[in-house]
């Protein structure tokens, strides 16, 4: 009897989550993306290299634009440097997942 | 070509040319346009003659252009969540253009325009206006509390603000570095490799000998980046799914 009702609820669930009424379960830090050791080094690395080339930029940028000269550079390469880590970090941290 | 005096010239195939003679000289189109145009019309015609018999049993063409709608469709339900699914014709779009810019690239005399830094970085830009434009739609001023996470002490509002727009504007850098890298670099190995076979088959009587060990090397390294070349279409779809999570559920 019970397995009947567990064998019926499985369908349930299994054709709820075909027409997407259930949000589908999460795995893994950032979904289904692949891992391996060499993607996840390289992945890490553009992720400080570019928050470091945005940070230079628009430090550059604003410098050029305000006429301070190398001070919001240096701001700004610390704010990239930050936003480098921050993304590393988010890289390896399970993304939260909300109901809504 | 590849070699020029003894130097070897690995990047000459990432070289910019005009094509179709005078009039393509005359209107600035390059051989970069003409395989967007090639991959496009692939595109178009997959999934055109692919779907048209609508059989049942599908056959190998019909195969390919649903499992390849199955894909995107599941990996928006998977990522996005059911609401995802009005973003299904831009998301297939875009994989389907990376996918075929990357695996036409590896034909022989093909040139691959995913290679090209500006036109990754042009199609990471639309994917960041996107996410931008539906972000603030859906959300309103809830948007800029994207920038501050509830819960932080507010004295640290200034740090973590800059901090957090610097990280949101690396998005669309991070995603076109990414592509483009990885097409540059298997590109400049498979041509490294491919000189080493030519320069050592000139070597005399044990030339042609040693040089199939460059071109065993090569072997590998095409099937390899037949792989590299759907990873990076792969995960450049999953994160414009993963961004369109963040702007649609802001969190």
């Amino acid at each position: 009897m019970v397995d009947d009702r567990d064998a019926f609820k499985q369908r349930l669930d299994a054709a709820r989550a075909r027409q997407g009424l259930d949000p589908a379960p999460k795995g893994g830090s950032q979904g289904g993306l692949p891992g391996g050791s060499w993607g996840i080094g390289f992945r890490a690395g553009v992720e400080v290299v570019s928050a470091l080339v945005v940070g230079v930029g628009l430090g550059l940028a604003l410098d050029w634009w305000l006429g301070t000269k190398p001070w919001l550079f240096l701001v700004f390469f610390l704010l990239g440097s930050a936003a480098g880590v921050m993304n590393v970090y988010r890289l390896f941290t399970p993304r939260r997942v909300r109901r809504d | 070509m590849a070699v020029e005096g003894k130097a070897i010239d690995a990047l000459g195939q990432f070289e910019l040319g005009t094509v179709l003679g005078p009039v393509g000289a005359a209107v600035g189109f390059t051989q970069s346009n003409l395989h967007m145009l090639v991959a496009g019309a692939l595109i178009v015609a997959l999934m055109l003659y692919g779907m048209a018999p609508r059989a049942m049993v599908p056959g190998r063409l019909q195969s390919v252009a649903e499992g390849a709608y199955g894909f995107i469709d599941d990996m928006l339900l998977a990522q996005v969540g059911p609401e995802g699914r009005r973003f299904f014709p831009f998301v297939f779009t875009l994989f389907m253009f990376v996918l075929f810019g990357n695996m036409l690239g590896l034909f022989p005399y093909a040139f691959t325009y995913t290679s090209h830094i500006s036109l990754t970085f042009t199609l990471a830009m639309v994917v960041f206006v996107l996410i931008t434009v539906v972000a603030i739609s859906l959300h309103g001023k809830h948007f800029f509390g994207y920038f501050f996470p509830e819960g932080a002490p507010l004295w640290l509002a200034p740090i973590i603000i800059p901090v957090e727009i610097v990280s949101y504007l690396s998005r669309p850098v991070s995603l076109s570095i990414r592509l483009f890298a990885n097409m540059v670099a298997g590109h400049v190995m498979l041509k490294v490799f491919a000189t080493f076979v030519v320069m050592l088959g000139a070597l005399g009587t044990v030339g042609p000998v040693l040089s199939i060990m460059p071109l065993a090397i090569n072997v590998a390294l095409v099937g390899f980046e037949v792989l590299v070349a759907f990873l990076q279409a792969y995960v450049f779809a999953i994160l414009t799914c993963i961004y369109l999570h963040d702007a649609v559920h802001l969190h």
